[in-house]
């Protein structure tokens, strides 16, 4: 009997090891470990055997069932991971082909330029002060000390309001730089306090309009960031060191930065400043025309005549301010050549944005 | 203003100095050179100066000055002649096609050489037969069976001028051999002239700077002068009857002028700097005024002295009458205005004072006497005029930018002497002027404190004095007084006062800070250290509404629309385009331009979606789906008030709803919904509670038009534009816009919100269809769900509508899964039910709906 087990034993697990799918498996269960299987079949004549053959040949029975029962149940595993495996081999994607699309927005990106100077203006205290767009000749101008017929008006060449005004002074004209918003702020603030006006440290930020023919380099609308500063121990080193670190924020630490005198009617000293160029290092490149250098922003000390009508004593006060075109520094850095890509708003231009 | 380097240095001595230093300094001044031009000299060897360069050196060993002995017929060529030419080594056979040289074709020996500038074989120089600059080395070569391999040259073949007429004839003192580069090589600076440096639009004013900067002596002209004859002042009288147009008037004579060319080097001079050479007496008024920077006029005095048929010739200025005509020089004929002030003689107008003279007194080929007028004129009657009659002259650009009175003198001296010298004149005894209305000095007191509180920095004033004095600024130290100075510091003040070449120092505070940045230019803005703020921080005030309409930005952003940013002039019937054909047209008033660059540009616009749609339209073959907005502001004109200026909210939707992928061809189309989603997402992140109701608009599909609304006050209106709308701008698909009141929805945000607590017990959900008539809206439905609901119905969704026959014609079925939740306990099932009873009550008691089982 316990010969006739080891058989049973050895012709199960050799069958047991030709098996490959599930089908066969449980086919092998029946005929191997199920109720009329072989190995049970011992267990039902256990009552032929003698008294002392009987605990032995049912220890054994008992081995044998146990180890087909254990062999079918790694034989299972066996297969359910090699169906897995084939499974997985078989599916395999092409990784290669695109994602789905997202509908993504975005912001514009003179906006995206604009916010930046603004935050960086803002974390070295420059509140954002905005004002109208259409201003009055006396804002725009006369207040800025650029009195009618004045040379200076040639360095902005001026769309005007047709408001049947004739008299240069009484016109109003689209506002040709954010300058009129200087004089807004200064009497809007000086207004709390007449006698001792509060201290100014402002950006003002917006649209301004130059009476230009629409080209690749010249655009009859753009945006300007002014900045102004006045108290009472605000000096042209201010200017410069509070410049210069802007820069810094803006096109790196190590940007440098350099001043030449120029003119503007509502500050005295006047001043170009120029960054070396950031896309060469100073060293001479398409973008900077070889000099190294790029025009970055006009600045100066506020003129005393542009204090005064703003309501702050020259004799107490003085001051800085400086404005820049956001676009024109847009260009430079991503290499745009052509303005009027700025307002075309065509998609595949913005969208390179993200 | 284009001047040549070589003229420039006869006033200061900056031979030394690299041309692109010089610009370096001039630029770092404040005089920005735009452009140099080489016509000889050495380009700069490093590309890195930062100057925009052009132009050609001219080779030491190969282009040299050379004299022509003879000119002789070429063999077998008329047009050409072959020339015996001394290079100061050897003597050369020239062939030359110039014209200038037939006149002394065959003559032999000449009796006196033409001194030329001479190309050697080998050399390189402009092909002067080419359009435009182009180079060219000459090559041996047989031309007509004569040997070639040199050339003399013209002004376009060395880069001087665009002259090649004939060939270049030197002064006759130019000495053969000489490098050319050596005898008239030069550069030629292209300045910018601020505004406010009227003293710099010249040759001394640009040296002057120079020496100021570079501490060198400003060698000045001499204004002394030879004179013969009758006194000039006898023979005529000035007026002035407005001094405050003409404060000043000189005038001077000179007799016996032989009118021909300028000498070579004059009218090189005068093509570098861009000036047609014209004859010896117009060319020195030309040269003066580039010289000393004081424009001249020249009358022919036998003219003035015929008119006034022999009695004393009367020069009069005054303002042109109205319906007064004058022709200028330039052959025109101009309508004179009561603003254009005249210089005149007994018999009428001679000239349109400081911007043009007049064609009758003209100085010709016959002249022989020279009446020299040398004048100050108010700059902004200058600008006016010059304007007016759309005259801009190299005068009326430096009188428009206020040229000192006494530049006049200067100018009228020098320009006698100029022409005495190139004319062979005697200039009379008497100069005649007319100074009703000197310019007061500017005069300010300088102390050190002024100094640091202006560029925060100690200069002694000895410096200052220094630096100041090179300008011509007088300086004085004031007496010695107690009261002197600023008594709190104790500073010793310097008087300064501006020097008779510049109007544009003031008074007081003002010239103070003119001053200022006279000594910073010259100490230098890069030796001036960087400081930082020390004063406090000012009010940190914010700028709500700005903050406010970023939040808008990015949350339409955010929801998956890109901003747009569009011109802000427009032209009405582009704006039209947002009605359908044969809408009534409002009468809409608008901010119009006085001088718009084009008729699509000539007003500010009243519409930001039809600026939007414009772009919409423009990207349509782009995309297969748009989704754009834009915030911007209209203006609304308020007579002659500043127009207003509020900011409007504009989104426009079209396509699919889906971007295409590989795997999903089939694109649904955005629609009403799609817009509204948007809408609803927006309000909801700016915590706004918006209804929305029906609306009619003339741009939108009468059935797909909305309004928003916060409480009674309308938002803005959205919905699927009209179909003729839609094709007015290309698009045959369903197209979604918005128009919103951005200031309406600024100011309706709330300044905080409260956050509910989230429940941690289960919900109990469930889904409920109700079948109600077609026409009740959907949001009533869910509105009294909500009521009935209460605080323990958490949110109820819509997520069927149905519609079928079962229903009935005319009906809806409307499904909504429920959520009941409270914030206290678990719900039972029986809470649930008794709230789902109460709601299907009250659907069925008010709306007659009916549950579908």
């Amino acid at each position: 009997m316990l010969e006739k087990l080891n058989e049973i034993e050895k012709a199960a697990l050799e069958s047991l090891a030709a098996i490959a799918d599930e089908a066969a498996l449980e086919a092998w269960r029946v005929a191997n470990v199920g109720r009329s299987s072989p190995v049970m079949s011992v267990f039902s004549q256990m009552g032929a055997l003698s008294k002392e053959e009987r605990p032995l040949v049912g220890q054994r029975a008992n081995q044998v069932k146990l180890a087909l029962e254990a062999a079918f149940a790694e034989k299972q595993s066996a297969l359910k991971q090699a169906a897995l495996q084939q499974s997985l081999a078989s599916e395999r994607l092409d990784i290669s082909l695109p994602g789905r699309p997202l509908r993504a927005g975005g912001l514009h990106p003179a906006t995206q330029n604009l916010r930046r100077i603004l935050a960086i203006l803002a974390e070295m205290g420059f509140q954002v002060y905005t004002s109208r767009e259409v201003e009055s000749d006396e804002y725009n101008f006369q207040l800025l000390n650029i009195p009618p017929y004045h040379p200076a008006r040639e360095m902005q060449d001026t769309f005007y309001i047709d408001t049947g005004a004739s008299d240069e002074a009484e016109r109003q004209v689209l506002r040709t730089h954010t300058s009129p918003g200087q004089i807004r702020a200064m009497r809007q603030f000086s207004a709390e306090n007449p006698e001792n006006p509060p201290e100014i440290r402002i950006a003002l930020p917006g649209m301004v309009y130059r009476f230009e023919q629409i080209t690749a380099r010249s655009e009859v609308q753009f945006n300007q960031v002014e900045g102004l500063v006045v108290g009472k121990n605000i000096t042209f080193g201010d200017l410069k060191g509070t410049l210069a670190e802007f820069v810094r924020r803006m096109f790196g630490r190590g940007a440098k930065t350099r001043f030449r005198a120029s003119y503007f009617p509502f500050t005295e000293p006047s001043a170009e400043m120029d960054v070396e160029c950031f896309v060469c290092g100073g060293k001479g490149c398409g973008v900077c025309k070889k000099s190294g250098w790029l025009e970055i922003l006009g600045c100066g000390m506020v003129h005393p005549v542009v204090l005064q009508n703003g309501g702050y004593d020259p004799q107490k006060y003085t001051g800085f301010a400086f404005g820049m075109g956001p676009e024109r520094q847009l260009m430079l850095r991503h290499k745009i050549e052509d303005i009027r890509y700025i307002w075309g708003n065509d998609l595949r231009f913005l969208e390179q944005f993200g | 203003m284009k001047l040549p380097i070589s003229w420039i240095n006869e006033f200061v001595d900056i031979k030394d100095l690299p041309v692109v230093e010089v610009a370096r300094l001039l630029t770092s001044a404040g005089l920005e050179i735009d452009d140099i031009r080489f016509a000889g000299l050495p380009l700069p060897e490093r590309d890195d100066h930062g100057f925009k360069v052009s132009g050609i050196a001219w080779e030491r060993e190969k282009l040299v000055v050379a004299e022509i002995r003879a000119v002789e017929p070429h063999p077998n060529a008329d047009r050409l002649t072959l020339c015996e030419l001394f290079d100061g080594e050897t003597v050369h056979s020239v062939l030359t096609g110039a014209p200038n040289l037939y006149p002394f074709k065959g003559q032999g020996k000449l009796p006196k050489p033409l001194k030329v500038a001479y190309a050697k074989e080998g050399a390189t120089i402009y092909d002067g037969h080419a359009e435009g600059l182009v180079l060219t080395t000459l090559k041996r070569a047989k031309i007509r069976g004569v040997d070639s391999y040199s050339m003399v040259c013209s002004e376009k073949e060395l880069g001087i001028s665009d002259e090649h007429e004939g060939i270049i004839f030197l002064d006759d003192d130019a000495p053969a051999g000489m490098p050319l580069a050596d005898y008239m090589g030069d550069a030629v600076l292209e300045i910018s002239i601020l505004p406010n440096q009227a003293r710099n639009t010249s040759v001394l004013g640009i040296a002057r700077e120079l020496a100021a900067l570079t501490g060198r002596a400003l060698k000045k002209p001499t204004y002394e002068l030879a004179t013969s004859g009758a006194a000039l002042t006898g023979l005529v009288k000035l007026e002035i009857s407005t001094p405050e147009l003409n404060p000043r008037f000189m005038l001077g004579l000179i007799r016996n002028v032989e009118i021909a060319p300028s000498p070579a080097w004059v009218q090189r001079r005068l093509r570098l700097c861009g000036i047609r050479a014209i004859n010896n007496v117009v060319d020195a008024t030309n040269y003066t005024m580039l010289e000393i920077g004081e424009p001249l006029h020249a009358f022919d005095y036998d003219v003035l002295a015929a008119r006034t048929s022999g009695g004393k010739v009367v020069i009069s200025t005054r303002a042109a009458r109205p319906g007064e005509k004058l022709t200028t020089l330039d052959g025109v004929e101009r309508n004179l205005t009561e603003n254009n002030v005249l210089v005149c003689d007994a018999r009428g107008a001679l000239s349109l004072a400081g911007v043009m003279g007049g064609a009758e007194s003209e100085v010709t080929a016959s002249s022989h006497s020279i009446l020299l007028e040398a004048a100050a004129w108010n700059f902004i009657n200058i600008r006016k005029t010059a304007n007016q009659h759309n005259l801009p002259s190299e005068a009326s650009y430096r009188f428009s930018r206020g040229i000192h009175p006494a530049l006049a003198e200067a100018g009228l001296k020098r320009c006698l002497y100029w022409m005495a010298q190139w004319s062979g004149g005697q200039i009379a005894p008497g100069i005649v002027d007319n100074y009703p209305l000197p310019p007061q000095p500017a005069s300010v007191e300088i102390c050190p404190s002024d100094i640091r509180r202006a560029l925060g920095i100690e200069i002694p004033l000895e410096k200052v004095k220094d630096m100041l004095e090179r300008l011509e600024f007088t300086c004085a130290w004031p007496p010695t007084s107690p009261d002197v100075g600023d008594s709190t510091s104790g500073d010793v003040g310097l008087r300064v006062t501006a020097p008779p070449i510049r109007l544009d120092i003031g008074a007081g505070v003002i010239g103070v800070a003119d001053v200022m940045e006279e000594i910073a230019r010259l100490y230098g803005y890069d030796n001036i250290p960087e400081t930082r703020l020390a004063d406090p921080l000012p009010p940190q005030r914010g700028n709500p509404a700005l903050e406010a309409e970023n939040r808008v930005r990015d949350s339409l952003a955010r929801l998956g629309l890109q901003e747009i940013i569009t011109y802000r002039m427009t032209a009405p019937e582009a704006e039209n385009k947002l009605l359908p054909p044969g809408a009534p047209r409002p009468s809409l008033e608008y901010v119009t331009l006085a001088n718009p660059i084009a008729p699509e540009k000539r007003v500010l616009r009243r519409s930001v979606l039809a600026s939007a749609l414009a772009i919409a339209e423009k990207n349509a073959r782009q995309r297969e789906s748009l989704a754009l907005y834009e915030i911007g502001a209209v203006y609304i004109p308020q007579g002659k008030d500043l127009p207003l200026e509020p900011r409007r909210l504009a989104i426009v939707l079209n396509g699919k709803r889906y971007p295409a992928a590989w795997d999903a061809k089939v694109g649904v189309k955005l629609d009403f919904y799609d817009l509204k989603g948007i809408l609803e997402a927006l309000m909801t992140s700016l915590h706004l509670g918006v209804t929305y109701a029906p609306a009619e608009h003339p741009a939108f599909h009468p059935g797909k038009c909305a309004a928003a609304l916060l409480g009674s006050t309308p938002l803005g209106v959205f919905g699927e534009l009209h179909p003729q709308v839609a094709e007015n701008y290309g698009f045959n698909t369903p197209l979604l816009a918005a128009d919103f009141d951005l200031e309406a929805i600024l100011a309706a945000l709330p300044g905080g919100y409260p956050i509910e607590p989230v429940s941690e017990y289960p919900p109990i959900l469930e889904d409920i269809a109700v079948i109600v008539d077609e026409a009740l809206p959907a949001d009533r439905v869910e509105a009294l769900i909500r009521q009935t609901g209460g605080k323990l119905l958490e949110s109820a969704r819509l997520f069927d509508v149905f519609r079928g026959e079962q229903l009935g014609a005319g009906k809806k079925s409307l499904a909504y899964a429920l959520v009941y939740r409270s914030p206290e306990g678990t719900l039972t099932d029986k809470d649930a039910a008794g709230i789902r009873s109460r709601i299907i009550k009250r659907l069925e008691r008010e709306l007659d709906a009916k549950l579908r089982g």
